[in-house]
């Protein structure tokens, strides 16, 4: 009988190593291993062949003494070159500052928003929250799409302001950075409300009225009481938005100009146009480097989230 | 009151911003100009034209089939990777485990393709496979991405959700795998279902990845619409667009009122049992 109950409890501890173990490896060799193989050619050199990179380990055979020892080739100029052309350091230090601008006004449009969501009547707030996630179901690339009949030249809004004679003639903001901002925060703007909605949700409203009764005004009591209150909802929308808004790719190519100069867009055309794979792998390493630090706030922000659940 | 009104105008612009885009899209796809932004009158015809663009078509056909094979791939890892996060306590690794969950939420999509298309390469060259890049690779790739919304949805549903059941049922002598699909399995389906359609969705909408993980033969249906875009506007995907806005409302909508009337059913069944006892 204990042999039949310890082979039961040793299959349960197997399901449940089964359990752990099935997204575990799947993780580990499609999402970690990938990294280390980036890492590696980054330190590779272009060269024409298939796959367009040398490779780092090789055997290097001596005839005379008979020998064959192991060769690695480590291979800086990968980053000598990143390090020492303007056009990289410009892409890096642009698309941060994009991603901080586009931050800045998801901010400033979803926090009004989540606050009256969730000053609204309980009944109302789950259709008008379903309101603002609704739009991040139809397809980020249509989004982005509309925006494109909007902002160019003889576009919705051109029209606009020439009928009302605001400007004379046609006005372009398309392929401008003014368009990357509009639609990166277009897109972006739902993963800003949906943190901060359930921070101030949460929020216990009879604090402000004891604010109120103590004689604070709403706006000291909103700067005192409110918005510490609502800070990590503040840093989590945060770095949802900054994080893939650094490295964000197709905004950037539909919406901003030639010389909207953003990272994504190095690595892609590093890859695809000049088929450079070392250097591709070198861009994103250092991408990786630049949001190494947001990313860890961000595991311990969603951590520490989930553990108080 | 000046706050109030503050607040409600904020709203208002908040959804004027989110959709006025996408209604302007919906009613240029009626237009009979070509040009997109000058009104010549209400005409259907480039939807007919959409269904004449075999491309268009079997792109579409192929970003569906990989789609629905990535979701349903992606909601069995994630919920395993959901129990594990919530139900499992402490266990070796579960910090990189938590890491390697919530990293891809947040991972610039170039640095998820860049990195699994070296990878498949690197496979090929060392074991063979896969062989070459197409619907495999690209499966592959939106499952590993997909899985760790999945797994938040799974999470936060399972760390809602009520345990004394779980204990109960474990008390009266069900084995682990038995609570889970019949006490577990049951209480987190409406997740399940939110899961795997939302895998679906972002699959379905993904581009830069699966550029970089597709090879020749195997384009999907963002990527057509992509390079088609980068030529600039045509009423054909202002049509494309509006079908599958209808989609996704039919769908949502739907999925809406089957919750609403499960919600409505398990709130008369409680009654009944309060009144009943």
């Amino acid at each position: 009988m204990r042999g039949v109950v310890s082979a039961l409890s040793r299959l349960g501890l197997w399901g449940r190593g089964a359990v752990i173990a099935m997204p575990f490896l799947w993780l580990l060799l499609f999402f970690l291993v990938p990294f280390l193989i980036v890492f590696g050619i980054s330190f590779s050199e272009s060269i024409v062949a298939q796959p367009p990179y040398a490779p780092l380990v090789g055997w290097l055979t001596d005839e005379e003494a008979g020998t064959t020892k192991l060769q690695i080739l480590l291979n800086l100029t990968n980053y000598l070159r990143l390090t020492g052309d303007d056009l990289y350091i410009l892409a890096y230090l642009n698309s941060v500052k994009i991603a901080l601008v586009t931050t800045l006004l998801c901010l400033a449009i979803g926090y009004p928003m989540a606050y009256a969501i969730a000053r609204a009547d309980p009944a109302r707030r789950g259709p008008l929250m379903m309101l603002v996630i609704l739009p991040f179901w139809t397809s980020f690339l249509i989004r982005i799409y509309a925006w494109i009949g909007i902002l160019k030249s003889n576009g919705v809004i051109s029209n606009l302001l020439e009928w009302t004679g605001i400007t004379s003639g046609p006005v372009e903001i398309l392929y401008s950075d003014w368009a990357v901002y509009i639609g990166m925060t277009y897109c972006y703007l739902p993963f800003m409300v949906l943190p901060l909605y359930s921070t101030l949700e949460k929020m216990d409203p009879t604090l402000l009225e004891a604010a109120a009764d103590l004689g604070c005004r709403p706006l000291k009591a909103f700067l005192t009481v409110t918005l510490p209150l609502s800070l990590p909802g503040i840093i989590a929308g945060s770095l949802l938005v900054f994080i893939p808004a650094v490295g964000e790719f197709v905004t950037p190519e539909l919406l901003g100009g030639p010389d909207t100069l953003m990272i994504g867009r190095v690595l892609w055309n590093e890859f695809f146009a000049n088929r450079d794979w070392p250097v591709a792998s070198g861009v994103a390493i250092a991408l990786l480097l630049v949001l190494v630090v947001p990313i860890m706030i961000f595991q311990y922000v969603q951590g520490r989230e989930t553990e108080e659940r | 009151m000046k706050r109030i009104g503050f607040l409600s105008w904020a709203l208002w612009f908040g959804y004027a911003f989110l959709y006025v885009p996408i209604v302007l899209l919906v009613t240029y796809s009626f237009n009979e100009s070509r040009l997109v932004t000058v009104w010549g009158g209400f005409s259907t015809k480039w939807y007919g034209e959409l269904l004449n663009n075999e491309a268009l078509l079997s792109a579409t056909g192929l970003s569906l089939r990989v789609a629905a094979v990535s979701a349903t791939f992606s909601v069995i890892l994630g919920t395993c990777a959901g129990m594990a996060m919530s139900r499992f306590g402490r266990f070796r690794g579960r910090t990189l485990f938590g890491g390697m969950i919530t990293a891809p939420l947040v991972m610039p999509e170039v640095i998820t393709g860049l990195s699994l298309l070296l990878l498949f390469v690197a496979m090929e060259q060392v074991i063979g496979w896969p062989d070459g890049r197409g619907v495999t690779t690209i499966t592959i790739a939106h499952t590993t991405f997909t899985l760790s919304y999945v797994a938040v949805v799974i999470q936060s549903r399972l760390a809602g959700m009520d345990g004394s059941l779980e204990e109960a049922a474990m008390d009266l002598g069900a084995r682990p795998a038995k609570v889970f699909f019949v006490i577990t399995l049951p209480i987190i389906a409406p997740a399940l279902v939110a899961g795997w359609l939302l895998a679906f969705t972002l699959s379905l909408d993904d581009v830069v990845i699966s550029s970089f993980v597709s090879g020749p033969g195997s384009t999907t249906l963002p990527m057509v619409i992509f390079s088609s875009v980068k030529f600039g506007i045509s009423p054909q995907i202002n049509a494309l667009a509006t079908l599958m806005i209808l989609v996704v409302a039919t769908g949502i909508f739907v999925a809406s009122v089957v919750m609403a009337r499960q919600d409505r059913q398990r709130k008369r069944d409680e009654q009944m049992a309060i009144q009943g006892g």
